[in-house]
């Protein structure tokens, strides 16, 4: 502020006024920039998140093959019919006597020179807290603990009840935990920021322990541990993710058999029942309701209570109980619209509407739900109808089938064409019945939504999305105040939603990549207010500003993305050309966006996107095919290999490696070449891809390398030059083949 | 609220550079009469095609940005010190929330000398501002 003379006054008013508008234009120019920071954001993760998503709709679709492959293959010689019977083998009850021999760990001997943590029965707090230093430190748990600690947990999970009950009367402060996804540095950062688990401190994990991150053994080990040493304090609730089917695509099973050679099976096929026994939800102060999905408009809590949990062995496929003429007749009745027989393809028109849409066209919100579109895509229409007609004609012949066998109507669904013996009574009772087994898929699978009512889960290919009212009538239904669940990634590691009925809790940080998100935890006091903790177990990302984190996380994202698209190359081109009728070669940025969502279905932003992949169009035109070729250039290190056939490997690589290792049933890491082509064969006969005989048996060939006879699947996996760390799906890699040593020093390459 | 700051980044993603004002007035424009805290699609399009047509809300040059610094700093030092931009973003214009203050802070400021070097600081943001096409090399 001026004074003297009326001049000076005038001066400092005409300055101080400048100077305000010098700062205002400042802030204007600097809350855009944020903007577009954010929505570079928004675009990175969305890309993450459709791509994981996709992931899962894939293992659905595996699923589908192995049910279309069981109603409507018949196979034509004895080794076909003996083939196919092994890919079923897995979802084989495990007998009583597989399981003592499982639990034969006395026969197992430590060697003198192990310098691992040593555990002893029954366990002890300081062993616990002993085993999360040892992995602090690296090392590794020796298979004969391992297995050991198993036999006791499942001999504990035996007595839980499928709803635990808490209460904040006996500890003060209960912290539950979302995600973790095999990051230890995550488990040990929460311990070390909010403490150990002790009868002051209780704990509930929700589910999704392993799979994805490189130590989902070692945070099994520390949660088992901790649950035996405090019983009343520590729970567990299972996830979609515990469940041996999945683990066979996500990572686990391959991490298993690395760090555990020997004994690596036989600590599988422990695990395969433990999962089974985990608890399926818990319950804190019969107020708060915490479970790893969510609920569907079905959901009922007292039938959940009382059902077998252990006969659930898999969320993803199921073998049900078959149903007596009069139950069934009964049932039709009650469901009129629900499809006989097939747990598996629930997208199927059930007693909930169809989603008005499979893509995920608009917001992030919006895009799950696929409804709210106000661009709609004409190529998708078709090709929903279309697959709604293939499913419909596929419903008929099953009908068919099943009445030129001779059986009646409505069934559960049966494996029909090939199986050595029809099922027995007694076995008929270790299956769950329809709804039992739906009951579960719907907690551990579904997902909130903004809009109102419940619907098939598309996106992930189980379970349901439910809405605002459908939590509201649960809450109501059983006197309950909110609901906490996980299964979904978010940026800051927690969400409300439905008016603060429902809470996201995710603990795995940096979860697609270093710098994506936060981790978070809540506490519960005896006022169940929940009081949210955040953090990120990464140092790197604290150094790094926003912008550095973003350009970092996104590049990670093209990436992955740039790879999704080549392995679509030949569709692509297909639908560019549809866009060029007078083939100049050249189509308009727009239709290329139109084109690249009708082939991948991710409903990303394209138009956003397209300066980050298309590096080459002057006014607003492409020339295509370059496009496609720089982007193979990218992609592909072997020339040798031919490009279309190793396009159609690699876009399927992550269903090819799942059916691997279901075939390597002894885990060896090995198939036959005869196995490779056969499942090949089948595979590309259902999904109508259209390659010779010759032409696989010559790229088998050429990917045995040792020419044994034999194919490495992780050598057979790396000749497509895998992006591993970019993709969410494969963060675990093998690192370097070592000898059959239960070796704990071996440093684990990819970055996380 | 949160919707609000939700729509002002959509606009502001479209090439828009509004002051908050501007962008208040812009919501009040496409809100709903009984504020459900969301914005309807159908009556944001037209507005926002309108605005988009008109050019409104011009993107600010990086001459022009660079003098509004300058007015801040009379005796052209060539910066500004840690306090000045923290009063001048927080107590003058429109101001900054602690957060948003913070997270500029975090980028722009020279730990060593505690201060803006508003020349680089333009240059380097400016550089990330447009949505480039990235090179070839990865």
């Amino acid at each position: 502020m001026g004074s003297g003379t009326s001049n000076q006054h005038h001066f400092a008013f005409q300055n101080a006024e400048r100077a305000l508008k010098a700062a205002a234009l400042i802030q204007r120019w600097y809350r855009r920039y944020v903007a577009r920071l954010e929505m570079r954001r928004r675009c990175t993760w969305s890309i993450f998140q459709s791509i994981e998503y996709a992931g899962q709709q894939d293992q659905v679709k595996l699923h589908d093959f192995f049910s279309y492959l069981v109603d409507h293959f018949t196979p034509s010689s004895h080794n076909e019919r003996d083939f196919l019977n092994r890919m079923f083998t897995e979802e084989r009850f495990p007998k009583d006597l597989e399981m003592e021999k499982c639990s034969d760990y006395n026969s197992i001997e430590v060697p003198d020179n192990y310098t691992g943590p040593h555990l002893s029965f029954p366990l002890l707090p300081d062993h616990a807290t002993a085993l999360v230093e040892a992995f602090r430190l690296k090392q590794q748990l020796h298979a004969r603990y391992v297995l050991n600690l198993l036999h006791e947990t499942r001999k504990h999970l035996i007595q839980l009840p499928n709803i635990n009950r808490l209460s904040t009367c006996y500890s003060e402060e209960i912290t539950v935990c979302g995600d973790l996804h095999g990051q230890l540095d995550d488990l040990i950062f929460i311990f070390y920021k909010n403490g150990l688990p002790s009868p002051e401190r209780a704990y509930v994990f929700n589910g999704d322990f392993v799979d994805r991150g490189k130590d989902s053994v070692e945070i099994l080990m520390i949660l088992f541990a901790f649950m035996l040493v405090y019983p009343k304090e520590f729970h567990l609730n299972r996830g979609n993710h515990e469940d041996h089917m999945v683990n066979l695509r996500y990572g686990f099973t391959k991490e298993v058999m690395y760090k555990y050679k020997i004994h690596g099976k036989k600590i599988l096929k422990t695990l395969q029942d433990v999962f089974c026994w985990l608890p399926l939800a818990t319950l804190v102060d019969e107020k708060v309701l915490i479970l790893h999905g969510g609920v569907s408009d079905m959901t009922d809590l007292e039938l959940l209570a009382k059902l077998d949990r252990h006969k659930i062995v898999s969320t993803l496929r199921c073998k049900t109980r078959k149903q007596s003429e009069k139950l069934a007749e009964g049932k039709r009745k009650a469901s009129q619209m629900s499809s006989p027989g097939r747990p598996t393809p629930w997208f199927l028109p059930m007693s909930r509407s169809l989603p008005s849409s499979p893509l995920h066209v608009g917001s992030h919100k919006a895009h799950k739900t696929g409804r709210s579109s106000s661009i709609p895509c004409s190529a998708s229409l078709d090709r929903k109808e279309l697959s709604q007609q293939v499913r419909r004609s596929v419903d008929l012949e099953l009908e068919r089938c099943r009445q030129q066998a001779g059986f009646p109507l409505i069934r559960e669904k049966e494996p029909v064409l090939f199986m050595a013996e029809a099922d027995s009574d007694a076995e008929q009772l270790l299956q769950p019945t329809q709804e039992e087994w739906k009951q579960v898929v719907d907690i551990l699978w579904s997902d909130p939504m903004a809009q109102e009512g419940c619907k098939a889960n598309t996106v992930r290919g189980g379970g349901c999305y439910f809405g605002p009212n459908v939590t509201e009538q649960l809450l109501q239904k059983y006197n309950l105040q909110f609901l906490i669940r996980s299964h979904e990634c978010k940026p800051e590691g927690y969400e409300f939603c439905h008016n603060r009925k429902v809470l996201t809790i995710f603990s795995a940080s940096n979860y697609y990549e270093v710098g994506s998100n936060r981790g978070a935890y809540v506490k519960l006091g005896p006022a169940l207010t929940p009081h949210i903790v955040q953090y990120q177990a990464n140092k790197a990302t604290h150094m790094l500003t926003t912008r550095q984190r973003i350009s970092r996380v996104e590049e990670s994202a093209l990436r992955a993305l740039r790879e999704k698209l080549f392995a679509h190359s030949s569709d692509l081109l297909g639908e560019f050309k549809k866009h060029d009728a007078d083939k100049t070669g050249l189509i308009t940025l727009s239709d290329w966006a139109t084109a690249v969502e009708s082939v991948l279905h991710l409903g990303l932003p394209w138009r956003m996107l397209r300066p980050q992949l298309v590096s080459s169009s002057t006014e607003n035109v492409l020339e295509y095919t370059s496009w496609l070729e720089d982007l193979a250039k990218e992609q592909l290190s072997h020339e040798n290999i031919q490009s279309s056939v190793l396009e159609t490997l690699y876009r399927n690589r992550s269903n090819l490696e799942t059916v691997f290792r279901i075939l390597d049933s002894d885990h060896s890491g090995f198939i036959s070449l005869d196995e490779f082509r056969q499942t090949w064969k089948l595979f590309s006969s259902h999904m109508n891809i259209d390659i010779t005989d010759d032409c696989i048996c010559d790229l088998a060939r050429s990917i045995d390398f040792n020419k044994d006879g034999r194919i490495d699947i992780n050598e057979f996996l790396e000749a497509f030059r895998l992006v591993e760390q970019s993709c969410p799906e494969g963060n675990t890699s093998d690192g370097p083949q070592t000898t059959n040593t239960d070796d704990s020093s071996c440093s684990r390459p990819g970055a996380h | 609220m949160g919707k609000h700051r939700e729509i002002g980044t959509i606009i502001r993603s479209l090439g828009c550079c509004p002051s908050e004002g501007e962008l208040h007035d812009l919501i009040a424009e496409v809100e709903e009469e009984e504020p459900t805290g969301y914005i309807r699609l159908e009556k944001f399009l037209p507005v926002m095609t309108e605005v988009l047509l008109e050019r409104r809300y011009r993107p600010i040059p990086e001459d022009v940005l660079l003098r509004a610094f300058e007015v801040l700093d009379p005796t052209k030092r060539g910066f500004l010190t840690k306090e000045e931009l923290i009063k001048y973003m927080t107590e003058e214009g429109e101001p900054f929330s602690q957060e948003e203050m913070e997270e500029m802070l975090s980028a722009a400021i020279d730990s060593e000398s505690n201060s803006i070097h508003y020349k680089d600081y333009i240059t380097m943001m400016v550089e990330v501002q447009l949505f480039k096409e990235k090179n070839k090399v990865t």
